[in-house]
């Protein structure tokens, strides 16, 4: 929490409007209000944690505008017109599948269940947002550089082990989701090809 | 056959729900619950001379502020002593808010209630208090030395002393061809959760009954300690552990003092209030660990055959005893390790200082007493001239020897008694694993290439499982779902996964037809809590004792129902069927149905089960004699003595030659905890065990200054390791099962962190020829030495590098 004061008049706020995970949403918040807060107690986003509230654990870690962000080193105030990516919002990345009990995982947090990643969960969803990120600009790391990107969360469950493990097996399953998209994608093509000479085969309903 | 469960790395079934950010923390709960803060102390003892709230009660959206004068009842008396001991004579503990006195910089003063936390912090700092600063005791050699006393009735800071000994230890050393004397020291630490503490009460004042959210490690232990206080009957409390963000031992002290406070001011505001510790709250008002002084005698023979060890140890309980002396009890018994100590006397003091207070943190007390050991051996070794594992292994306790007692009392008051373990087997791993025997050819080609590295080895053994008891509860629904309920807690284990494997093996059923809760008083009332690596051992075969009940009353209900012999039916994927003719069978959701035989039709299975359905006998009662409906078991495991686990470190460092830094090359472990629920899973707890042990080597101490002041309350300052600190853990298995259970299992959790302090005092000693004696060590410390070193204040080691010894034990030394 915040150890600022504030005058004895009751605060004057600001409405601000961040899109989050795609959508975009609104609350009239204190300017001191931290993002974190913000996520977690006015939208209900109670996904990212908050470990330090000084910026050097990473389980607050968001997306803003695709890059990692600690939200509790950020006003709301100033998310203000920014997109925001929560742990919530990667399940409904393109690239993000069902598993058995329903949940939709990206391959990062696919990766994290295959592997054992997590113990307690609470740092998790920082590492999640972090390595998806961090994926997107290197798609197959070497163990070295899985530990490096790593290197700047706090986990006090499991020693990183896991966490290592789960980066790279979650660049595997990017590149086989990213091989499937692309073979539907052809397949889509194909079909909407063979749509224009037969027009009773629904596209949509195979893809 | 139903797949094999048991001893299968299954995935963790709470895994997609926890990485959606489906969790469920304390913080996530309560949204619109008022909120409370806290002003704490800022000095390290003084007097309250003055409180004045005038300023912070006119904040816009406060709604209550108490201080010590407020209270009322008995949560104004003194927090409980939770664990007596004869020894503990002086054994003190704080108030709720303080009274008249504070004896460590963050104890609580004043809680404010507010509507939101942002303003209940403004109103904090809108508090005056006067203080009266008293002497400060800072650091066992003061709190020794007794010029100042932390509590003035206490004389020498003297909480407790307490002396064990087997056999004449006097007689033992004088006889002794060689002794040597060492004194060593270790520093706090502490268990640093990611999540700190947390507490949401809801007072439901139509039905007078409390609800408690606590993040704990004892939910029964809450309920029972606040409904004390609270002067309310247990039935009308209700304590619910949420996702725990990790516990490492902090949690399992209670009540805490906002475990008090915040029920009863939900209860006096007739509201839901909630206190989230912050992170500087929790360096400074929850627990620390480790810190001791140690002075260790040790008599041995030629071949290093320890004949006699005296042990007088030195620890700092902080400022309260509220958990009494289990970790320095611990210490001074699991010192041990897998040695025969021949005569053995071990005296310790818990002394008293102006800091924050000293419970269990993972490991309680075994990394102070493997330190103290491991040194020990080192020193032997050297002192002849004698491999390092060789010398351990001569003082081993063989596998025959097993059941081995000790003589000594343990932490639960039951004799210090090994039950398993083949330590020769696991050294022997060991050193395979790590290339013990090829070292030194290692050593020299780094020391062509101008590099220092050193070899090190820590041995341990861990009372594990300790009682008194925990319960297993199932039930089976008529759809074929498997409840499962067990009263201690989880705080990342997995235990959602791990019980329910032990149940869908025990049972018969699919892992995804179980469903396990932990940690709710609602659930299982009766339990003791997750610390001790006990959850696995006594909840794991509490859970199984109850499904070999339940299993035998579906076997009862289906042999009647089917007209067959209880003994011809097996239950596989959930269906009940007869062996070698499984067409014969029945589903337990419909073993279910006919266990509880109903009046009313309310859904399809409900319709099947009332008395009208089918056929009856009018001669028999719709539940026989004997029964009860519903198929249903409970059970509990409740042990003699704890189980004790094993396990061996090895790690090869290397030291900069000129900067000191410290670098972990290779870290291998071997582990035996008995039978193994779930491989994976174990393996995730060693890995961040020894992780925290490294952190507790090399990077994390807590930096108190003379006034009592912690100067690295924050994550900024106290290093906790990140991924690019922690090395690749290599590690193996030995699985000796426990005969002392029926599961075979001895408990894993706290293993990971034990010997890592000694292992890397070990191998640092090794790289530079010079004794380690104080951990843990960073590289200015390890350059302060090499400078002392070098002046001769510091003496070389006698037999630096001696080679790996291959002969066998009873041959000559060849020093």
């Amino acid at each position: 929490m915040s150890d600022m004061t504030t005058d004895q008049a009751t605060e004057q706020l600001h409405h601000v409007t961040v899109h989050v995970n795609g959508v975009p949403r609104s609350a009239s918040v204190p300017a001191r209000r931290l993002l974190s807060d913000f996520l977690r107690h006015d939208l209900a986003l109670t996904g990212t944690h908050v470990g330090c509230e000084h910026g050097v654990c990473g389980a607050c870690t968001v997306l803003v505008d695709g890059q990692p962000m600690r939200s509790c080193l950020m006003f709301a105030v100033t998310a203000q017109d920014h997109q925001v990516t929560t742990v919530e919002g990667l399940c409904s990345a393109p690239d993000a599948r069902p598993c058995a009990t329903g949940e939709r995982m990206n391959p990062v947090q696919q990766a994290f269940a295959e592997c054992h990643g997590l113990q307690c969960g609470f740092c998790t969803p920082g590492f999640l947002t972090t390595i998806t990120a961090y994926l997107d600009e290197n798609p197959s790391p070497s163990e070295e550089e899985a530990r490096e990107a790593i290197s700047g969360n706090l986990c006090r469950c499991t020693g990183y082990q896991n966490i290592v493990k789960s980066v790279l097996r979650a660049a595997e399953i990017r590149t086989e989701r990213q091989a499937e998209n692309d073979s539907d994608a052809a397949g889509d093509a194909q079909v909407e090809a063979a749509a224009r000479h037969t027009p009773s085969v629904n596209g949509k309903e195979r893809a | 056959m139903t797949t094999q469960m048991f001893g299968a790395p299954i995935k963790r079934k709470e895994d997609p729900r926890l990485v959606t950010g489906g969790g469920r923390y304390l913080d996530d709960l309560g949204q619109n619950a008022l909120a409370a803060a806290f002003v704490r102390s800022p000095h390290a003892h003084a007097r309250v001379v003055d409180i004045d709230v005038t300023d912070a009660i006119d904040v816009d959206g406060v709604v209550a502020i108490y201080t010590y004068e407020d209270l009322t009842g008995k949560v104004a008396e003194p927090l409980p002593l939770l664990i007596p001991h004869p020894t503990l004579t002086h054994g003190r503990t704080g108030y709720p808010l303080a009274k008249e006195e504070v004896n460590h910089v963050g104890e609580a003063i004043v809680m404010v209630v507010a509507t939101d936390r942002y303003i209940a912090e403004d109103a904090c700092q809108r508090v005056r208090v006067d203080y009266e600063q008293l002497p400060v005791v800072v650091g066992i050699k003061a709190a020794r030395d007794g010029a100042h006393l932390v509590h003035q009735d206490a004389p020498g800071n003297i909480a407790a002393h307490m002396v064990q000994e087997n056999g004449d230890v006097e007689a033992a050393l004088a006889s002794a061809p060689h002794t040597i004397t060492l004194d060593l020291s270790i520093e706090r630490s502490a268990c640093m959760p990611m999540e700190g503490k947390g507490v949401y009460a809801r007072w439901n004042s139509e039905d007078g009954e409390l609800r408690i959210y606590s993040s704990t490690q004892t939910t029964t232990g809450v309920r029972a300690a606040v409904a004390a206080k609270l002067d309310l009957p247990l039935a009308k409390v209700e304590c619910i552990a949420p996702d725990v963000g990790g516990g490492f031992g902090v949690k399992i002290m209670h009540p805490w003092p906002e475990e008090v406070l915040v029920p009863w001011a939900a209860r006096l505001l007739d509201t839901e209030v909630k206190w989230v510790e912050d992170r500087r709250e929790h360096f400074i008002s929850s627990a620390h660990e480790r810190g001791q002084l140690q002075e260790v005698t040790v008599g041995f023979d030629d071949e290093g055959r320890v004949l006699g060890l005296d042990v007088r140890f030195w620890h700092d309980n902080g400022s309260y005893t509220p958990y009494g002396i289990i970790v320095p009890i611990i210490t001074s018994t699991q010192l041990l390790g897998p040695y025969k100590p021949g005569a053995y006397r071990c005296e310790f003091w818990s002394l008293y200082t102006n800091t924050v207070l000293v419970t269990p943190y993972r490991g309680a007390g075994r990394p102070q007493g493997v330190f103290a050991m491991e040194r020990t051996m080192d020193a032997i070794a050297d002192y002849l001239g004698i491999d390092r594992a060789e010398v351990r292994s001569r003082n081993f306790i063989l596998p025959e020897e097993m059941p081995y007692d000790h003589g000594l009392l343990f932490q639960d008051g039951r004799p210090l008694k090994y039950d398993s373990g083949d330590f020769p087997a696991s050294l022997d791993k060991l050193k395979k694993l790590v290339g013990w025997d090829d070292f030194e050819a290692y050593r020299t080609q780094a020391e062509l290439e101008g590099r220092k590295v050193g070899l090190g080895i820590g041995c341990y053994v861990e009372g594990t499982g300790v009682g008194p008891y925990e319960g297993g509860h199932i039930i089976i629904e008529t759809s074929g779902r498997v409840n499962v309920a067990t009263g201690l807690t989880t705080q990342g284990q997995g235990h959602q996964t791990a019980f329910a494997q032990i149940v869908a093996q025990e049972l018969g059923v699919r892992l995804e037809d179980v469903h396990v809760t932990t940690g709710d008083t609602r659930k299982m009332g009766y339990a003791v809590g997750t610390f001790a690596s006990r959850a696995a051992v006594m909840s794991g075969n509490a859970i199984a004792l109850a499904t070999r009940n339940v299993k035998a009353k579906a076997l009862r209900i289906a042999a009647d129902a089917l007209e067959v012999a209880e003994d011809d039916l097996e239950i596989v994927n959930g269906v009940v069927q007869v062996k070698g003719a499984p067409t014969t069978s029945m589903p337990l959701g419909t073993v279910a149905v006919l266990s509880n035989p109903l009046r009313y039709a309310f859904d399809d299975a409900a319709k099947a089960a009332t008395q009208f359905a089918g056929t009856f006998d009018p001669d028999k009662p719709p539940v026989a004699d004997d029964e009860e409906p519903g198929l249903e078991g409970r059970d509990f495991y409740s042990p003699t003595q704890a189980t004790f686990a094993n396990g061996m470190h090895a790690a090869i460092v290397e030291t900069d030659p000129v900067t000191a830094e410290i670098t972990i090359l290779r870290y291998c472990v071997i582990h035996d905890c008995g039978t193994m629920i779930n491989p994976m899973i174990v393996e995730g707890q060693v890995h961040g065990g020894v992780a925290q042990g490294v952190g507790g080597a090399l990077y994390e101490r807590m930096a108190y200054d003379e006034s009592g002041q912690l100067l690295n309350a924050s994550f900024m300052d106290f290093l906790m390791p990140y991924a690019s600190e922690v090395p690749h853990i290599e590690a193996d298995h030995l699985e000796t099962p426990s005969p002392l259970n029926p599961l075979g299992i001895k408990g894993a959790g706290e293993a990971g962190c034990i010997p890592v302090s000694a292992v890397i005092a070990s191998a640092i000693e090794d790289a530079e020829g010079f004794p380690i004696t104080s951990m843990p060590i960073s590289p200015v410390e390890l350059w302060e030495l090499r400078q002392r070193h070098e002046a001769g204040e510091i003496p070389s080691l006698r037999h630096p590098h001696p080679a790996p010894h291959t002969t066998s034990p009873n041959q000559e030394p060849t020093a």
